[in-house]
């Protein structure tokens, strides 16, 4: 007999075991459970170990990707997790929220032919299996240097800022506009997606390592920057995100039933409308839900108004599918629990009753014409095309940009002509002595892991400034 | 966590003072700017517009009337029992500067409101003409306090068991009619009661400014819920305001966006009654 060479058995991806889409479309549980240690263990055996990984070039902060994961395989999870931290301080975070499939896994070499090694899902492993087991050392502070460290913002730009900083030995304080901490994480993302519970003990671990906690506290109206200084900090970091929401400009948009996607997530995720009447904040529980745009925040929208019981949840997007922003992971989600789209398409105007609900939207269909200054096909509107679909709530989520209530009260801050600070890309230092910023508030509205990396570089920055000078 | 340190029920008990510790609120505020009010986990964000500031001792005092579930919340907490959050100081200020003879009217809560700018009014230099109003003489709040922040009060009753018969509008006519000099109105009340006002003011050619009570989330400009058109253009009363041009506002559009949530209102308010008195 020939014996045949034995071929080392080809590993498909591990499928992430979640909750069917029919029953989780009612609930505002999470939607994937996590891998079992088996089946991560498996998946890491699927890395190759490159030499010159090209994952980690993808990764916005340069994670030890194959280090971990073969940590992973050798069931070291512990060790995977203090490798992570050393470059991402919020790992449960960004292995639920990261868009992986144009990071690292967008990169992977073994995605040429296959399914990429599925990283996000091993980041989020280790990182629940650490929350769960708490076994990995405290990372160590260094010893008290005396200075005064103000985070404004306590979104991921924050809480990377905060957390460096303390570890640094300065003495931070964040302050956070909101009753509770967590920035977008917490208010806007919705809980089936990131468990509030996460963040809240990634902040509890901010807490106590040292870090003060300040929240009700809206900087630029209660206390200034300047008045910061001169209660005696050194540098502070201002992580204020994009909050300010976009309208349409449509005619009817004042209608009842119209808001936008901040409101509705605001009063769904923060304010736990989806608890009313055991929480006191309603929100209106639509049918016919209409929500205007296609990036993650449209996502969340659309698959909220599922789970508060609508009968049928559009997305109605101006260009088409090739260009939606969205995670692919939340577009797959929201179609398998039944989102429908609309792409091509635009609204005209809103159709209300006597008592100024909105009833109806006007649409238009679009076609693609030319490229315009984002190199994206510029839809254009198709004469005669005008259509009516019914709607008993709108969500508008097309875009947010800068807030100008802390911006515009601070001297010598500099602003670019939309309202972002400017800021230096490789530190984040703006134009006022001794004030960073970084995260959406510099960049736009963009991502968890951008925010983190922008404040990570200011955290090595500052400490460059109080330990040597501007 | 943010103790009461006094408390006052006013108007049959429909109406509420909380005079409140908020040491760094109370040294930041100004007249015309809110606070929003938390009373504790499951509760709602409420704005409330200051009716008054002690930056030495470091308080605050809201004034509010008793509408809703959360209101009716707040009229649970005692003395030395505390709010969860509270947030401020938000909006903008009033300006405030000399004018000449100015008109101020406030009616319900809005008397409230009105106080502080009252006050500010007077201290800048002006001559300041008050009249407040309710519905009858028990429902009158802050007569005395209104009297010493203006040079001449009018109060107003609608079913004449007080003070001047009839609304605010008649006597805000009549001091129209007698004084040609009065440089600006300040009205603040109910939304329809700012509608009438404003439509008079205009045809007397008087600047009117009013302070609207939307509803809100945030207060900072991040939600967009407290939104009005003031002369066809989208404003976010929490930050651009919350006073505005009276002779701009949609009212209508106001009245039906503080609708929005009425049925809801109803049922939570319905259930918090059954659970107070089951108690
Ligand atoms: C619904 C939604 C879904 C998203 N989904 C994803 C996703 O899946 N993946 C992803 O990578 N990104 C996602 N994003 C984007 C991502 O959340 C943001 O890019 C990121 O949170 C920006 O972080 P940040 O630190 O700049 O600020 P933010 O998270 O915006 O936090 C800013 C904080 O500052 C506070 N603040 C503002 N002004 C003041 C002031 N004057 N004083 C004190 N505090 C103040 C705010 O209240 C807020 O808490 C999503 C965004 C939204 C809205
Ligand atoms: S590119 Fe893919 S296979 Fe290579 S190290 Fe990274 S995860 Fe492993
Ligand atoms: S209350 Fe949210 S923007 Fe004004």
């Amino acid at each position: 007999m020939v014996e045949k060479p034995v071929k080392k058995e080809k590993i498909s991806r591990q499928p992430m075991p979640e909750q069917k889409p029919e029953v989780r479309k009612r609930n505002f549980e999470e939607v994937p459970f996590g891998l079992s240690p088996e089946a991560a263990i498996k998946e890491a055996e699927r890395c190759l170990q490159c030499k010159n990984p090209s994952c980690v070039d993808g990764c916005p902060v340069s994670v030890d990707i194959p280090g971990f994961v073969g940590l992973v395989k050798e069931g070291k999870f512990t060790e995977a997790i203090s490798l992570i931290w050393e470059k991402n301080g919020l790992p449960a975070v960004c292995g639920r929220v990261c868009p992986q499939e144009i990071q690292c896994e967008g990169k992977c070499i073994v995605g040429k032919k296959d399914e990429p090694v599925a990283i996000g899902n091993l980041e989020r492993f280790v990182a629940d299996y650490e929350r769960r087991n708490r076994k990995a050392p405290m990372p160590t502070k260094a010893a008290p240097t005396g200075k005064k460290v103000a985070v404004v913002g306590s979104g991921p730009s924050g809480l990377t800022v905060a957390g460096d900083m303390i570890l640094k030995g300065h003495d931070v304080t964040l302050f956070e506009a909101f009753h509770k901490p967590g920035g977008v994480l917490v208010y806007g993302i919705p809980e089936f997606r990131l468990p509030k519970e996460i963040v809240f003990s990634e902040v509890e671990g901010l807490e106590k390592l040292g870090v003060k906690l300040e929240c009700n506290a809206v900087i630029g109206r209660i206390v200034s920057l300047d008045e910061l200084f001169a209660q005696g900090y050194d540098a502070i970091f201002l992580g204020v995100g994009a909050g300010l929401p976009t309208f349409l400009n449509v005619p009817g948009e004042n209608m009842i039933g119209i808001m936008s996607a901040n409101e509705y997530l605001t009063r769904s995720n923060l304010m736990k409308a989806y608890k009313f009447p055991e929480y006191d904040t309603p929100i209106i529980l639509g049918k016919n839900v209409i929500t205007l745009g296609a990036g993650n925040v449209a996502m969340d929208s659309a698959r909220t108004a599922l789970r508060l019981g609508a009968d049928s949840s559009k997305i109605v997007y101006r260009r088409s599918r090739a260009e939606v922003p969205a995670r692919g992971a939340e577009v797959h989600h929201a179609e398998q629990e039944g989102v429908e789209f609309h792409f091509l398409t635009a609204p005209v105007k809103f159709i209300g009753n006597a008592e100024g609900r909105v009833v109806a939207m006007e649409g238009l269909k679009m076609e693609l014409g030319e490229p315009d200054a984002s190199g994206r096909r510029r839809p254009v509107p198709i004469p005669g095309s005008e259509f009516t679909m019914e709607t008993d709530l709108v969500i508008i989520a097309v875009g947010t940009g800068a807030n100008p209530l802390l911006t515009q009260s601070t001297e010598g801050l500099k602003l670019n002509k939309w309202g972002y600070i400017i800021a230096d890309e490789k530190d984040g230092k703006t134009s006022k002595k001794g004030v960073w910023a970084g995260g959406d508030i510099v960049t736009g509205a963009a991502t968890v892991i951008l925010a983190m990396g922008a404040g990570r570089s200011a955290a090595n920055s500052m400490h460059e400034y109080l330990t040597r000078g501007w | 966590m943010f103790k009461i340190v006094a408390r006052e029920e006013m108007a049959r008990g429909t109406i509420v003072l909380n005079e409140i510790e908020a040491p760094l609120i109370a040294k930041k505020a100004k007249p015309g700017q809110f606070v929003i009010l938390k009373a504790n986990e499951t509760g709602e964000r409420i704005p409330l517009t200051m009716a008054d500031t002690d930056p030495e001792k470091g308080t605050i005092t809201i004034i509010y009337m008793i509408v809703g579930k959360s209101t009716a919340l707040f009229k649970t907490l005692k003395v030395g029992d505390s709010y969860l959050d509270v947030i401020g100081p938000l909006g903008k200020a009033t300006h405030l500067e000399k004018l000449g003879d100015v008109v101020c009217v406030g009616g319900g809560t809005g008397v409230a409101v009105m106080h502080p700018i009252t006050k500010g009014l007077k201290a800048a230099g002006n001559h300041v003409i008050c009249i407040i109003g309710a519905k009858t003489k028990e429902l009158i709040i802050l007569e005395d306090r209104m009297k010493a922040a203006s040079h001449e009060l009018r109060v107003c009753t609608d079913d004449g068991s007080y003070g001047f018969p009839g609304f605010v509008t008649v006597q805000l006519e009549d001091v129209l009619q007698k004084n040609k000099n009065i440089k600006l109105c300040v009205a603040i009340g109910p939304v329809p009661m700012m509608k009438f006002l404003s439509q008079l003011t205009k045809k007397y050619n008087v600047p009117t400014i009013v302070s609207l009570n939307p509803i809100m989330v945030d207060g900072t400009g991040m939600c967009g819920g407290c939104r009005v058109s003031v002369g066809g253009k989208t404003k976010f009363a929490c930050v651009d305001g919350p006073e505005f041009d009276g002779h701009q506002v949609d009212y209508d559009e106001l009245m039906k966006r503080l609708a929005s949530y009425r049925e809801d209102e109803k049922r939570c308010m319905d259930e918090f009654c059954k659970l107070h008195d089951a108690k």
